[in-house]
């Protein structure tokens, strides 16, 4: 901590100015100090020698001539093992840890390490003395979990060292020296477990950013088939109240195939972090066998938390993301909900009295959203192996209207698309993502040429669909008639999923090739049918036969037994398929 | 003690600035004027200028008026003594009783650390079939019931304090019309529920800066009950006015608006408000039930859209009922399974069928010729509508679902109804 002073001169909501001697930097941590409590503040402005800074605390009680101590240090997190199945505050407190100390409620000046100085970790040293290191490089590995949990040299190190001293395999604590570098100009610096990094900043110790090109598995078939995510990309999923956005971050968080999970619950409820909390120990990850929790990090600023740890909140999670990224993890970093950050941004640029833009949003929102999804990228790591963080972002648009700034500034920098609306929630349709505004950058995990035919279909149906409304049943034609049963049939048995089933919730891709083949087949298919409640009666049937379908585990007998079933349907109707749909299976083959 | 100063600097609408030193932010000054003496309270401090906002409004306040400073926040005072009893937005009393200077409370506190809390899985008992049946309240829910200027949401309200089954009711009332607060009184005072009962009462002559006051006072009463191991109710009417007191106050203090005038953090100071809700790892709990009127019955108006995003569902209030659509718990799912097995079956059954009966009667309206299904519809809806869905209903989830087979019964067959026959076998009622 530097020796810097100063003095509050002025407070207006949580923004406090301070008059200062010496050197402040932009986004320094600084305490006030009101009643023997140190209020944690970040420099948000400066002017001549008054710095205005953001308190992370609700203000009352401050009063002019408060002592202010400026720390010289950004807004950190410590980074190190014993990260996994933590739950932080928007500044990586430990929540539980803050309940031991202050009890019921978050008492404002309780602070706490974001990790355990106390616990002793397994270390098994990898570089060798004489080794040429840079940051980001590794110097040994302790195992965390089910994953081993490398030790980096420290990212802030900037150019190149040589390893002088490396401890021997055993156990040690994150602040004991486990290694001495020394740098170019023989200095020596001795190393932990444990380091810290500004959040808002990118971590940046990667050879080569790469293109993501492989998909993120989410087992969410409408996800998947149609509007997928690659590892490293970015996607959003805007939609009003309601809608279902936090029920799909949290069935993406418990399915989607990646490492870690980091779940940023931003400005939201607090009860829904409790059902995580509640649910998470509890249940187990299909890759590892083990609890869900120990693959999960939550950084939780909810509603109510003071407003400017909720911005920082977003950064410190998706700093974590990075930290595990570098070891070679494929990360999934979730933000719920963007919008509340650009609130609470919204909020801070007022009491600075900036220049409002659309909707009072500060003028840099976009540079600050795109900034945020930028940090999500597959990468080359030094050793050659990849890691990738991919960012998936809600954002709740005021009155559920798309138009707004936050969609409007998110929209041009993800690979993804999923909007959520309002009629498919309200029909109790789940995922509630409206395929037709939808869409992705990504590679579908099925033969793009089979969803595209299928989405087609899609297109097709609804224009059909919304002729209806205005010519009846009577005015269309029975071959327009199946097309849209076929569509209706498609929605309920292959767009809509049951998340609460175990096996319909955790559709693998092998699956959905499948189902998908089975789907261009049956629906690619010409019919004999008499009549519209014929053709009505028959889709039902055929519905049915896929909905049980769905509900058997993949491959069993009971999934062949209803394939059978739904084939003799099929044959029972003189199914006969059409060229196009039997090209595209051929070319599949 | 008490710093004293005779000198205002400036007067705008409710917010007046004073030169004076050592002043807290968020302090409570007192100011005597003509009209006699109101709380005031620091929102901003610059230098020496220190502006307040002065609980009894602008007027009538001279330059020359003395501002004395109390060193401390707004407080509430928290006892047993509090049950009965009516105050204002400054804390005073409303009713011929005492003023409580006891045990005093900072109010609008620190939020609970969310490790602290339990996941909500106990329903509250409403007697009201639209609730305990179709969206069941859950201890520690906030919910807000929107409706329109003109629908009996306060006497929805009074029904509700009367019959929850709750400790503890606290009752905040902000711009409420003085026949609705003596509505409120002689309700609560007619049901005997008056000695559990709480009311911070803000009417629409009353200042508006005493009406921001008054979700902050209920509720930090509430939470110090529920830290007694209380089952607490906040009933809150209205909140559309409560953000429209902050419109008014942030306005004044010529902060940007964001949305339709209301300032950029209404989001946040909804939530804040809404999130004590809360059930304690062993203690009490509250529990947070808030009328939203919403101008023009639009839902993408501010106040609704950002309560929407806070809530944990919402009570549609509509032509006098309950609106089974628009409504939704989103906590009904950790409780109805428990309640009893045809619960959730016969909940989703009837649903279906009443949106049924809704397609059928506009098919009926655009004159479309019914067949008998349409009619066993038509039957039904009616009988669903008059027996559950009117306000004045009044029976135990029980009662309520024994009613919902009997409706079933006189309308349809049982394999008409979608229930699995397990079900109908065991509960089907012949006449």
């Amino acid at each position: 901590m530097t020796e810097n002073k100063g003095k509050v001169v002025s407070i207006n909501g949580n923004l406090v100015s301070v008059r200062f001697e010496g050197n402040v930097s932009m986004n320094e941590i600084c305490y006030v100090n009101v009643d023997n409590i140190k209020l944690k503040s970040e420099v948000i402005r400066i002017r001549g020698n008054i710095a205005q800074i953001q308190v992370y605390e609700m203000t009352g009680g401050i009063k002019c001539g408060d002592d202010v101590d400026f720390t010289g240090e950004m807004l950190s997190a410590q980074l190190g093992p014993g990260l996994l199945g933590q739950i932080y505050d928007g500044l990586q407190n430990p929540l539980p840890i803050l309940a031991e100390q202050a009890g019921w409620f978050l008492e404002r000046g309780n602070y706490a390490d974001g990790l355990d100085a106390e616990k002793k970790w397994e270390f098994t040293p990898t570089a060798k003395i004489g080794d040429n290191l840079r940051a980001g490089e590794y110097l040994g590995t302790v195992p965390e979990g089910p994953f081993t949990h490398k030790i980096f040299v420290p990212f802030y190190l900037l150019g190149n060292y040589t390893l002088k001293s490396i401890a021997d395999k055993g156990e040690y604590t994150i602040n004991e020296t486990i290694a001495v570098l020394s740098d170019e100009r023989g200095r020596e610096i001795p190393v932990s477990m444990a380091f810290k990094w500004p959040v808002k900043r990118a971590v940046k110790c990667y050879s080569e950013r790469l293109a993501p090109t492989e998909t993120m598995e989410t087992k969410v078939r409408l996800i998947d088939s149609f509007f997928p995510v690659a590892k490293g990309g970015t996607y959003c999923t805007p939609g009003p109240f309601g809608a279902g956005k936090t029920v799909l971050q949290h069935t993406t968080s418990k399915y989607a195939d990646v490492d870690i999970v980091i779940i940023a619950a931003c400005g939201e409820r607090a009860g829904e972090v409790v059902e995580t909390l509640t649910e998470f120990p509890e249940l187990t990850d299909p890759r590892t066998g083990r609890s869900l929790m120990e693959r999960t990090i939550i950084v939780c600023n909810t509603s109510s938390m003071p407003v400017a740890s909720r911005e920082a909140s977003v950064y410190t999670a998706v700093t974590l993301a990075e930290y595990y990224r570098q070891m070679g993890l494929n990360v999934l970093m979730l933000a719920d909900s963007t919008s509340r950050w650009a609130q609470a941004m919204r909020e801070m640029s007022g009491r600075l009295e900036e220049i409002p833009g659309e909707e009072a949003f500060p003028a840099y929102l976009e540079s600050y959203i795109a900034a945020f999804y930028e940090r999500a990228g597959c990468v080359l790591l030094p050793d050659g192996s990849k890691g990738s963080v991919t960012i998936g972002g809600t954002v709740s648009p005021a009155g559920g209207n798309f138009e707004e700034p936050v969609t409007q500034a998110t929209l041009k920098v993800v690979g993804a698309f999923h909007g959520l609306s309002r009629e498919r929630s309200d029909a109790r349709k789940y995922p509630a993502i409206d395929p037709l505004i939808s869409w992705s950058k990504y590679k579908t995990v099925t033969d793009p040429a089979k969803s595209g035919f299928l989405k087609n279909i899609l297109l097709h149906g609804d224009e059909i669909g919304s002729m209806m409304k205005v010519v009846g049943e009577e005015g269309t034609t029975i071959s327009d008639y199946v097309i849209y049963l076929k569509v209706e049939m498609l929605d309920a048995v292959y767009l809509q999923q049951n998340s609460f089933d175990p096996i319909e919730a955790n559709c693998t891709t092998a699956r959905q090739r499948y189902v998908t083949d089975k789907l261009v087949y049956v629906l690619g298919s010409e019919y004999s049918l008499d009549n519209k409640d014929d053709a009505r009666s028959f889709f039902n049937r055929l519905r049915q036969k896929f909905i049980d379908w769905n509900y058997t585990e993949f491959e069993s007998d009971a999934f062949r037994n209803a394939e059978n079933e739904i084939d003799a349907l099929y044959n029972e109707r003189q199914g006969k398929i059409n060229r196009q749909a039997e090209l595209l299976l051929k070319g599949g083959e | 003690m008490n710093k004293v100063f005779n000198r205002i600097e400036s007067i705008t609408g409710n917010v007046i600035t004073v030169k004076a030193q050592d002043v807290r932010y968020n302090e409570l000054a007192q100011i005597t004027t003509r009209f006699g003496k109101s709380l005031a309270q620091v929102n901003k401090i610059d230098g020496d200028t220190v502006s307040l906002q002065v609980f009894a409004g602008g007027q009538g306040v001279s330059t020359g008026d003395e501002v004395r400073f109390l060193g401390h926040e707004m407080r509430v005072s928290f006892s047993e003594d509090l049950l009965g009893r009516i105050f204002n937005g400054s804390g005073e009393p409303r009713d011929k009783g005492p003023a409580l200077t006891d045990n005093m409370k900072p109010i609008g506190g620190p939020s609970v650390n969310p490790t602290k809390r339990i996941l909500a899985n106990r329903m509250m008992r409403t007697n009201i079939p639209m609730i305990d049946m179709f969206n069941t309240l859950v201890v520690s829910q906030k919910l807000p019931i929107f409706s329109i200027s003109g629908e009996p949401y306060n006497q929805l309200l009074a029904r509700i304090a009367l019959q929850a089954e709750a400790d503890v009711i606290v009752l905040g009332g902000m711009g409420l019309k003085y026949d609705d607060f003596l509505y409120f009184k002689e309700e609560l005072s007619n049901g005997g529920a008056l000695s559990k009962t709480v009311m911070f009462i803000h009417t629409a002559s009353d200042p508006t800066v005493e009406c921001m006051m008054i979700p902050d006072m209920a509720l930090a009463v509430a939470e110090q009950f529920a830290l007694q191991d209380k089952d607490v109710l906040v009933l809150l009417t209205d909140m559309t006015n409560f953000a429209d007191a902050m419109k008014e106050i942030a306005i004044t203090q010529e902060q940007v608006p964001s949305n339709r005038g209301y300032p950029g953090d209404l989001y946040s100071q909804l939530a804040s408000r809404y999130e004590k809700a809360v059930d304690f790892n062993d203690s009490g709990s509250v529990t947070v039930l808030a009328v939203t009127t919403m101008p023009g019955d639009d839902v993408t108006h501010p106040v609704p859209d950002n309560t929407g995003y806070i809530t944990e569902g919402q009570y549609y209030l509509k032509g006098g009922r309950i609106e089974p659509f628009g409504s939704l718990s989103r906590l009904k799912q950790n409780v109805n399974s428990k309640t009893r097995k045809d619960h959730r079956i016969l909940m989703d059954s009837m649903i279906r069928l009443y949106s049924s009966y809704k397609e059928t009667l506009e098919k009926k309206n655009m004159g479309f010729s019914m067949n008998r299904w349409d009619e066993k519809l038509l039957k039904y809806g009616q009988l669903f509508e008059n027996k559950l869905m009117d306000l004045s209903v009044n029976l135990t989830l029980e009662e309520a679902l024994d009613l919902g087979w009997e409706i079933l019964a006189e309308c349809f067959e049982k394999d008409e109804t979608g229930i699995k026959s397990d079900l109908t076998d065991e509960f089907w009622k012949v006449k």
